[in-house]
């Protein structure tokens, strides 16, 4: 299949046999991820923010979780530039004298843990139902379909929002309830990649050899709907983040001791109209740094590995 | 042919509202008790049973459920615990305003998001629709309520340009009374609407474009251009024609997508809306106007479903409801 085709794996047949890392270098993805700039600088900026999140606490000039290490005398003070800032903080400092870079970059790690774990358990749980669905057919498949057409025609804005409302605000309840709102997307793309694959023959070849159903699932259905998952994924970890964000400036989000980036923005709402706007304002655009370098990523994937989807 | 459509949608609309009524009534009544946010912290305990049983709330679960669907059924969603009116009523009495906001940035979107969307479709290659592609990403990158704080700041705080809460004052037009009467409301519109339509413009651009581009390749319209047609009938004449049916689905998502951002939008501007009254709803622990707003926006979005499908059928003759 792939012998002729430009940019195809297999350049010389018959070589010595290419590790992965070699096997990627050539491959076509890789050639067209070298040629696009906004490939490169998505992905740059995905991992400028992963590397802040995880080394951060080690460079920040302040912890904003101890309380001993604020004073009150260092309120409100306007970022460095500006008149009456210091270097010492650099965007300048909320109500209680913290410095609100050492406060992004903290709040930086919940909100990216939410999202990236969030989406995690999103696909998990989609995948198996879509699976399920796909795989089983029937009653099971029917209503798990029409659970999904219902719960599509709501905002899922709206449901996490009611979800929330229910469970109370915590972490672990913000992952459950972007795992109840994320799985449908998943569900709906396995059940009809399934649906397509359990005609072809070489899984019917499979179930006559007498491989067990979930053999054929694993090694056979799973790596076709792969790359939608991944392209899927991606975009969802951006909306997951813009979620989790939105619910906890609405006070129904992560709890006060957790304060996310959304978080920081909702208390710097308080203090906005009397011109402190830099409480507010920064955290909100690293949230728009995160969620566009996610983006553009998706989108450079999405024409790559799954041009359908285009 | 309509008619029988017209019933398996009703029945449809039952089975949704049954589905949601129940949801909402298990969930809202595992919410703390809203008993203690309606008295006092040292009520006396006579007192707090009388209020228990005034709101049936000692009865067992099922028949709390059974009383509560046979009021929903009359539209009956009990008082608000604050407010101390019918809660249907207030969400009523606050639709109007969450429309004027939805109204407005719908017209923002529709024009901007389909003449925007056309364009970065029919030239691909031009620069300024790579810069309208990038800057839809940016869009749907950024969190609506930070462009309302963007706003607010700038706009108001800053330039003193427009005023920073409320709906100003109310004009009538056509008996209701609403913003979109008086300059004042417009004035007090216009940055709400903004913040609203900011996300839903860059969606629309990106699906009109997609279409534009799957349309631009077909056959009937390099026969279009090669008769003489001129580029811009080619455009808004043969080619948006076609791409209909997925933008009009669209819209209807993204309206109700639009009504549930209300609630954010209208939090950060103090407007009046139903999306306001939901919020101070929820941190109230308001259960009647929980329930009535989930069900009043459940049957809108099946509402708006409903017509979006009779409009496939003026679009394209070929769908048969």
């Amino acid at each position: 299949m792939s012998d002729g085709v430009p940019g195809a794996r297999r350049i010389h047949p018959g070589s010595v046999k290419q590790t992965r890392t070699q096997q990627f270098l050539r491959s076509e993805f890789f050639h067209n991820y070298k040629r696009s700039p906004t490939a490169i600088a998505s992905s740059l900026m995905i991992l400028f923010v992963v590397l802040v999140a995880v080394l951060g606490p080690f460079v920040t000039p302040q912890d904003p979780y101890s309380l001993a290490g604020l004073s009150l005398a260092d309120a409100y003070k306007p970022p460095a530039w500006a008149q009456g800032g210091e270097v010492r903080f650099l965007l300048g400092t909320d109500q209680q004298g913290r410095d609100i870079l050492s406060a992004i970059v903290y709040g930086s790690r919940i909100s990216l843990f939410i999202g990236f774990v969030g989406v995690f358990f999103a696909a998990a749980f989609g995948i198996v139902v879509g699976l399920v669905a796909g795989y089983k057919g029937g009653r099971i498949e029917s209503l798990i379909m029409r659970v999904a057409d219902i719960q599509l025609s709501f905002p899922s804005m709206l449901i996490a929002l009611f979800l929330m409302t229910t469970f109370g605000r915590s972490v672990g309840n913000i992952l459950v309830a972007l795992t109840l709102i994320g799985w449908v997307r998943y569900a709906r793309i396995v059940r009809g990649e399934v649906l397509s694959v359990k005609k072809k023959e070489y899984v019917e070849a499979a179930k006559v050899i007498g491989f067990s159903e979930l053999t054929i699932i694993f090694k056979h259905v799973l790596p076709n709907v792969l790359t939608s998952v991944i392209v899927l994924s991606t975009i969802q970890v951006g909306s997951f983040i813009l979620i989790e964000a939105t619910l906890s400036f609405l006070g129904m989000g992560v709890p006060v001791t957790r304060p996310s980036l959304g978080m920081l923005c909702s208390e710097g709402f308080a203090v906005l109209y009397s011109g402190l706007w830099w409480v507010s304002f920064f955290p909100g655009l690293y949230i728009v740094f995160i969620v566009f370098g996610i983006n553009l990523f998706g989108d450079f994937l999405r024409d790559e590995l799954n041009p359908r989807l285009k | 042919m309509v008619l029988k459509f017209l019933v398996r949608r009703i029945f449809q609309l039952l089975i949704v509202l049954l589905v949601v009524s129940s949801i909402v009534f298990f969930v809202t009544s595992v919410i703390g008790n809203p008993v203690h946010t309606m008295l006092p912290e040292r009520a006396a305990q006579e007192l707090v049973d009388q209020v228990v049983r005034q709101l049936g709330l000692d009865k067992p679960l099922y028949v709390q459920y059974l009383i509560f669907l046979r009021n929903a059924l009359r539209g009956d969603f009990g008082r608000s615990y604050t407010h101390f009116q019918p809660a249907l009523k207030l969400i009523f009495s606050r639709f109007p305003a969450t429309m004027e906001i939805v109204a407005v940035s719908m017209l923002m979107t529709v024009v901007l998001g389909i003449s925007l969307g056309v364009y970065a479709g029919a030239h691909p290659k031009r620069r300024l629709s790579k810069i309208v592609m990038g800057g839809s990403i940016a869009g749907i990158s950024l969190p609506s309520f930070w462009v309302g704080m963007v706003l607010i700041f700038f706009f108001s705080v800053r330039m003193g340009w427009f005023p920073v809460s409320g709906r100003g004052q109310l004009g009538t037009i056509l008996g209701i009374p609403t913003s979109l009467a008086t300059v004042s409301g417009w004035r007090h519109i216009l940055l709400p609407s903004i913040t609203l339509a900011s996300i839903n413009i860059a969606t629309v651009i990106r699906l009109v474009r997609a279409g534009m581009l799957e349309t631009m390749r077909q056959d009937y319209i390099k026969f279009a251009k090669a008769k003489g047609v001129n580029s811009r009938d080619v455009l808004y004449k043969h080619a948006l024609k076609n791409i209909m049916i997925p933008v009009v689905t669209m819209f209807g998502l993204q309206l109700g997508e639009m009504i549930a951002f209300t609630t954010i939008t209208e939090t950060i501007f103090a407007w009046p809306g139903m999306g306001k009254l939901l919020i101070d709803a929820i941190n109230n622990l308001d259960r009647p106007i929980v329930s009535a707003y989930l069900l009043f926006v459940a049957v809108l979005f099946v509402v708006i479903n409903f017509v979006v499908d009779l409009l496939y059928t003026l679009i394209d003759p070929r769908v048969e409801l």
